[in-house]
């Protein structure tokens, strides 16, 4: 069924990203239960503990190297990935479903004739098939979807799958410098939002909605997401009233996440909003309307007014983590 | 300039779903259809970059289904778009079948400037726009938030986790739209009623194979209720206890 498995590694700024680690985790698990090999590939040029890669179950790390490809360059990257993979034989190709991913998967398919499965959240090996489940409408419904055509790519939604140490292992890295490089399409900057974490990679999230009444008391949030070490959330009601940057938005026209803590704090919980966040693994709720949407979908909830109950939830945690 | 821009329709994002007899797609009783919301960005921007390019400049509104999706393509054309076509499928189609279509059509037409939004609230496959555009061997940037078109260059800004990427590119290429590039039109009244008068063209989709099957559609396994702690902040100590030693979050 499937032979040979590609991994494929991002790294932003020469770091490894931690959805790489579960992908590599994920790919190996799946290798030895179909019993094929697996590689990765990482793109870039000066990679930190590229190595470290083998504890996650892949020993074969293939490094194309060259200083134009410390960026994403989407034409580079698709170029060298799909001539990498059709030389390898590789039948299915495994990415994060990050931006990175998001962009890069269908690219690679589209070279290769292959189907492409996207942000998925279980597989499973049915009759010598590959079921892949994902959510759709916004997590409204789930999917389940096989491929049919040989060569296959999938991405893996971030956060969903483990990243597995098995220590001791060991990897063979293969450096390829890459002389001249496709960069008809390519990244000449990153701006990075201030410091701050993204609620699409982060483990815990701090929203809040417009039951904060404006922006000058979203500090109440950012101080409880701080003692957390969380990213900051916010409805779209917050995001179109200009109080904060659509970037932070939660929901159907925002971002999907599935941290494993979601504080709503004065978000009614409108479908499209838990749309985004119905999937995080503990979800509470701070509101005063006890009939707000938002306590169908939550773990634990207080009826309250947030601007009396944040400050002491802040102050609890951090008596806790003192 | 030959614009195009490719839309779906879409259960609107308020519809409760139900899954269907089929159990392979959703029960459409009640369901209210809309423009794909991330592709009104996607028109909005080719009106603009239309009123920019100037002379015979054109914007055509391309849509692969039935004829339900006329009605997304004439409100489309209440904005300003000039023109539409519908490739015509009933059967339903994956994201490269869909791609495969649209890219032999853009490729018949011409256009050498393509939008597609950043993904359809129905299947969030969020790939439809890049796939289109590596069959047409174009270039491609996705979930673009800022737009420059200079000559032949393309200076774009794209979204990613924790900031963004200033990419630059060049024509012929595909945009996929994300909020943020700009703020849709209402179609006016006078827009309403002179998309009467314009044409949608239907043409038979081309032939092709799905790479991806359907097996299943089904509901999210349901949470079990939560536990309301409290209505204040005496709640607060449980809350954390809760957090720390149950659920071991925090
Ligand atoms: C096409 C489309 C896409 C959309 N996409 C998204 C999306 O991606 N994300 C999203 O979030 N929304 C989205 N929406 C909007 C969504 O329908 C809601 O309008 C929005 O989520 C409401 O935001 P809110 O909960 O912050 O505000 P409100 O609905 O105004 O809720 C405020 C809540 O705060 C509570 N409150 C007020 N004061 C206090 C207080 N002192 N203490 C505690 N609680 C208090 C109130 O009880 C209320 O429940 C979309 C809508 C459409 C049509």
């Amino acid at each position: 069924m499937i032979k040979n498995i590609l991994v494929v590694i991002e790294q932003r700024d020469g770091k490894i990203k931690k959805s790489s680690l579960e992908a590599v985790s994920t790919a190996s698990k799946l290798a030895s239960e179909t019993n094929s090999s697996v590689q990765s590939i990482a793109l870039g040029s000066e990679i930190e503990n590229l190595s470290s890669i083998a504890e996650y179950g892949v020993s074969k790390i293939n490094h194309f190297k060259n200083s134009d490809l410390h960026s994403y360059s989407p034409s580079a990257y698709t170029k060298i990935i799909s001539e990498f993979a059709i030389q390898t034989g590789s039948d299915l190709i495994i990415i994060p479903n990050t931006s990175f991913g998001k962009d890069l998967a269908p690219r690679i398919a589209a070279r290769i004739s292959a189907g492409c499965i996207m942000d998925i959240i279980h597989f499973e090996i049915s009759a010598d098939e590959l079921i892949c489940r994902r959510p759709i409408y916004a997590g409204k419904a789930m999917l389940d979807v096989k491929f049919l055509s040989e060569k296959k790519v999938l991405t893996l939604r971030p956060n969903v799958f483990k990243a597995e140490k098995l220590p001791g292992l060991s990897a063979e890295i293969t450096l390829n410098e890459v002389t001249s490089p496709d960069l008809t399409t390519r990244v000449t900057e990153i701006k990075k939002s201030e410091g701050k974490l993204d609620v699409a990679e982060a483990d815990i999230i701090v929203s809040g909605g417009r039951g904060v009444k404006g922006p000058e008391n979203f500090h109440l949030i950012e101080e409880l997401a701080e003692t957390l070490g969380a990213a900051v959330g916010a409805s779209r009601a917050v995001v179109d009233a200009g109080w904060r940057s659509h970037g932070e938005q939660v929901g159907q026209t925002g971002k999907t996440v599935s941290p494993s803590l979601y504080i709503a704090c004065g978000i009614s919980g409108a479908i499209q909003h838990l749309a985004g966040m119905s999937s995080s693994k503990y979800i509470v709720a701070i509101n005063k309307d006890k009939d707000a949407p938002i306590f169908s979908v939550a773990d634990y909830g207080i009826t309250g007014d947030l601007f009396e109950v944040l400050p002491k939830l802040t102050e609890e945690i951090k008596k806790l983590r003192s | 300039m030959k614009i195009a821009v490719c839309i779906s329709h879409v259960p609107d994002t308020a519809a409760k779903i139900n899954i269907g007899s089929d159990q392979k797609s959703i029960d459409q009783n009640g369901v209210t259809y809309i423009i794909n919301p991330y592709d009104e960005f996607g028109i909005e921007e080719a009106l603009k970059q239309k009123e920019k390019f100037g002379g015979d400049s054109e914007v055509i509104i391309l849509s692969v289904g039935g004829d339900a999706n006329k009605e997304s393509i004439r409100k489309a054309l209440a904005m300003g778009a000039d023109r539409g076509i519908i490739l015509k499928d009933e059967n339903p189609k994956d994201s490269f079948s869909i791609a495969s279509i649209l890219a032999d059509e853009i490729k018949a037409l011409g256009c050498e400037l393509v939008f597609f939004g950043k993904q359809s609230v129905d299947y969030d496959n969020s790939i439809t726009g890049q796939l289109t555009a590596e069959l047409l061997n174009y270039s491609c940037i996705s979930v673009v938030v800022s737009l420059n078109i200079d000559g032949n260059k393309v200076f774009a800004e794209r979204e990613i986790e924790g900031g963004k990427e200033i990419v630059e590119s060049k024509l012929p290429i595909v945009i996929t739209t994300q909020k943020g590039l700009n703020e849709p039109r209402y179609a006016s009244l006078k827009g309403i009623m002179s998309a009467k008068k314009k044409v949608i063209e239907e043409k038979p989709a081309l032939a092709v194979n799905n790479l991806t099957e359907v097996i299943k559609m089904s509901r999210p396994p349901a949470k079990k209720a939560g536990r309301i702690l409290g209505s204040d902040s005496s709640a607060v100590p449980e809350l954390v206890k809760l957090l720390h030693e149950e659920a071991k979050v925090i």
